[in-house]
């Protein structure tokens, strides 16, 4: 593919086809090493086939089953569960409501319980487009520990008064809609009111459901052995719960939403979903949550799609071998010295190099990623594990990413292989550079905080690029290496690695204009 | 140096050989001294970093302070493979061969030096790392109060830890030797060793099934040889302590007979 895009280049323009020609060279070279070639397939051929390792069948049933994970608007897989009273409302209207308790209870053991409250239990009003799980909505409600919030379509949290909702002091909410508009408001005393955001909900609707949820997921605890995370109930009291506008009283219904609590909590043997009408309102006890689902020890049977990509690795290190040897072998073969008596600019060599070995570690990367993300997915979901659902600009990242990835490690081993001019060591040091600090910090050899700056300061940040799963502030898990969180964001991660391979290019060029052959 | 008044034995021309080789080459000495510089460091660092604030916190003392030979390991490999991957490179392999044409012999001695340079300086990282661990680690939490004696030699299970260590290390070259006997060339030697001690631990991570899990772990000579460092929640483990040093002894095994086969049946 290259020689087809260099070729025409060297010949049209004959006056600065220099460049052109020596690109063409050493294209021939890469292409003429038949260890190099079969290498190349070979990366594929082992970046698939480790991926594939990773969905391998179960061979009992997994407790989380084959249950697809509901998706949201914005693509990601969610937790839709929460008990909901609820009724079909048409048009404009508002719906007000005071909550004066929020409690909740933890169980501890298979019968044991004890009083606790997720910091991210929630209780409140919401209008959702269906009673379909991952359908639009917009909520306002009191959390266990942050105070009033408005969410919206599982990824938006926006912070509204904080302090818990007691009887002395109840918080009112109150959700307003206007066509496609939905507003948020709070109050302290049920007269004067506060916005707190609003959230544009396109399409939704014209009769959404509209009325009370309780939800809790499960409560992280810190055990001697790890984290752990115990499945929680929470239980709001609702007062005053009064309709405005177009909408008016009808009777309410009550159901769960979701068949169970998903992967963020559970019901438990004592602790069911249900609501009683006590005075004015309702007293609503539900578990699970209505957010993003993130990766962590509580969604352990969940695979994301850089699980498909872990071969990458594998990949990898074929590259770099590749990279370091594409330098290291002029030099012990003497071929250099013809290299740079036909080109005496030593720079443009190695430039010419580092672009022909990028792009086949490019689309060595790509193409593998592109098979495996798609694939991995279904083979995944047919042997009983549900796939974490990804926006499609995520996924599309993700793949570019491993293709960028193997591209830069395996100039950054061209590079150091030049400085050393010696392929072994180089390989060592790339490798070592890139896999062992990814690896200590994942199988949490290490302590968390020392994990972390592992893969801010090492090539190994460079990984983060194939992280699909994202953090959210309003989801309670363990965001370290070890649930797939790196650190750094994708792209920062990746300038880390290229930092380095820029870093050693820069004086692979130097040392090779200075240097005798 | 005097010339030996009784003519040696083969075995300990072929040797001598093979030693002088390895101690000329300026580099083995550096890789040698950074492997025992890298281990103790990295340990050192580890030992530093990780505490223990109650009483069955998941810390491992003895594992903690000798992660650095996970990265030991890797200059080990690195040794190993130049000490084939070179002679192919630079035509020495012809020389060494014509003068000792029984190439069995060469594989001996070469095994034989490469372990015992590898059983010194992995001695010598291993007590300087458990030595740091019991300087540092009572200071890091990791104290009676805790349920941890201070690391010591005579605690067996330390010892079982210390000595495996050696052990796998000097079983890690020799897999690396083999390797770089069949291909011929340390460069991919090396890339092939790496990806048998990193490739299987992340996989492990990633697999869905827990039995595949567990397997992966029994197999991977990384984790299933550096099992022999833990002292803490033994029966937790994949595989036995020794079972799986074994394992990593069967890699060896199967890497070195490869490469002696290919050794004496191929034209050099």
């Amino acid at each position: 593919m290259t020689s087809t895009m260099t070729r025409p280049r060297a010949e049209a323009r004959p006056g600065r086809g220099g460049f052109g020609r020596l690109l063409h060279a050493e294209w021939t070279k890469f292409r003429t090493v038949r260890g190099w070639t079969l290498s190349t397939v070979g990366a594929v051929l082992i970046i698939c086939l480790v991926g594939l390792l990773a969905t391998a069948p179960a061979s009992e049933s997994h407790p989380n089953g084959s249950s697809a994970l509901p998706v949201g608007p914005d693509g990601e897989a969610v937790n839709d569960n929460f008990y909901f009273v609820h009724q079909q409302l048409r048009g404009d209207g508002t719906l007000s409501v005071s909550v004066s308790s929020l409690t909740g209870v933890v169980s501890t053991g298979p019968t044991d319980s004890k009083a606790g409250l997720a910091p991210w239990a929630k209780a409140g009003i919401i209008v959702k487009d269906s009673l379909d799980q991952g359908s639009a909505y917009a909520a306002m409600m009191v959390t266990g520990a942050h105070g009033v919030r408005m969410q919206y379509n599982y990824r938006h949290d926006r912070a509204g008064r904080s302090g818990a909702a007691t009887q002395e002091s109840p918080r009112w909410l109150r959700l307003r809609r206007s066509g496609d508009t939905l507003t948020g408001y709070q109050s302290a005393d049920g007269s004067r009111w506060t916005e707190v955001g609003h959230a544009h909900l396109p399409g939704l609707s014209a009769t959404p459901q509209v009325g009370l949820f309780v939800t809790s997921p499960s409560v992280k605890e810190g055990t001697g052995t790890g984290t752990g995370f115990a499945p929680a109930v929470a239980t709001g009291s609702f007062d005053e719960v009064s309709l405005g506008g177009r909408w008016t009283d009808g009777s309410w219904q009550r159901g769960q939403v979701g068949r169970d609590a998903g992967t963020s909590g559970s019901y438990t043997q004592d602790n069911k979903g249900g609501a009683t009408v006590s005075g004015s309102g309702f007293r609503v006890t539900g578990a699970g949550d209505i957010a993003p689902v993130v990766a962590g020890p509580a969604t352990s049977g969940v695979r994301t799609i850089e699980n498909f990509l872990v071969g990458a690795f594998a990949g990898l290190i074929i590259m770099a071998v590749v990279g370091a040897g594409y330098i290291t072998v002029e030099y012990r073969r003497g071929m250099i010295g013809v290299t740079l008596a036909a080109s005496p600019r030593r720079g443009r060599v190695l430039v010419a190099k580092a672009l022909v070995m990028g792009s086949v570690a490019f689309a060595v990367g790509l193409v593998a990623a592109a098979v495996m993300v798609p694939f991995g997915g279904v083979r995944s979901k047919a042997n009983g594990f549900p796939v974490l659902t990804v926006p499609t600009a995520t996924e599309l990242r993700v793949v570019v990413g491993t293709g960028l990835l193997l591209a830069v490690a395996s100039v950054f081993a061209l590079g150091v292989g030049t400085i050393l001019r010696r392929s072994a060591v180089a390989i060592t040091l790339v490798v070592v550079g890139m896999v062992l600090p990814y690896l200590l910090a994942a199988a949490s050899v290490l302590p968390d905080g020392a994990s972390e700056w592992l893969l801010r300061v090492t090539p190994a940040a460079g990984f983060a690029v194939q992280q699909s799963v994202e953090r959210y502030d309003q989801v309670v898990t363990v965001y370290a290496p070890s649930s797939g969180y790196f650190p750094l964001a994708p792209w920062a991660g990746f300038a880390v690695l290229c930092a380095y391979a820029a870093a050693s290019f820069g004086a692979a060029v130097v040392l090779l204009r200075r240097r005798d052959v | 140096m005097k010339a030996p008044d009784v003519p040696e034995g083969r075995m300990t021309r072929a040797g001598r050989a093979e030693w002088t080789k390895l101690r000329t080459d300026a580099s083995n000495g550096w890789l040698t001294l950074g492997m025992i510089a890298l281990t103790v460091a990295v340990g050192a660092a580890v030992a530093m970093t990780s505490r223990c604030d109650a009483t069955g916190c998941a810390g491992d003392p003895a594992r903690l302070s000798l992660t650095g030979v996970m990265v030991g390991q890797v200059v080990v490999a690195v040794v190993a493979a130049l000490m084939v991957g070179n002679e192919y490179s630079t035509g020495m392999m012809h020389t060494t061969l014509t003068a000792m044409p029984r190439r069995l012999t060469v594989l001996c001695s070469k095994s034989a030096v490469l372990s015992a340079v590898t059983l010194v300086a992995g001695a010598v990282s291993v007590l300087g790392s458990l030595l740091i661990g019991r300087l540092v680690q009572p200071g890091r939490g990791f104290t009676e109060q805790h349920g941890f004696a201070a690391l010591s030699l005579t605690d067996a299970p330390t010892l079982r830890a210390a000595v495996g260590s050696v052990c796998y290390l000097v079983l890690i070259g020799l897999l690396s030797l083999g390797i770089a006997l069949v291909v011929r060339s340390s460069a991919t030697a090396v890339g092939i060793v790496l990806a048998l001690l990193f490739v299987f631990p992340i996989l492990a991570q990633v697999v869905a099934d827990p039995d595949w899990q567990r397997h992966l772990r029994q197999i991977s000579p990384m984790t299933a040889g550096l099992a022999v460092q833990t002292t803490v929640g033994v029966d937790d483990l994949p595989i036995g302590p020794w079972q799986g040093l074994g394992v990593v002894a069967l890699w060896a095994a199967g890497a070195m007979a490869a490469g002696g086969w290919l050794l004496s049946s191929r034209d050099a």
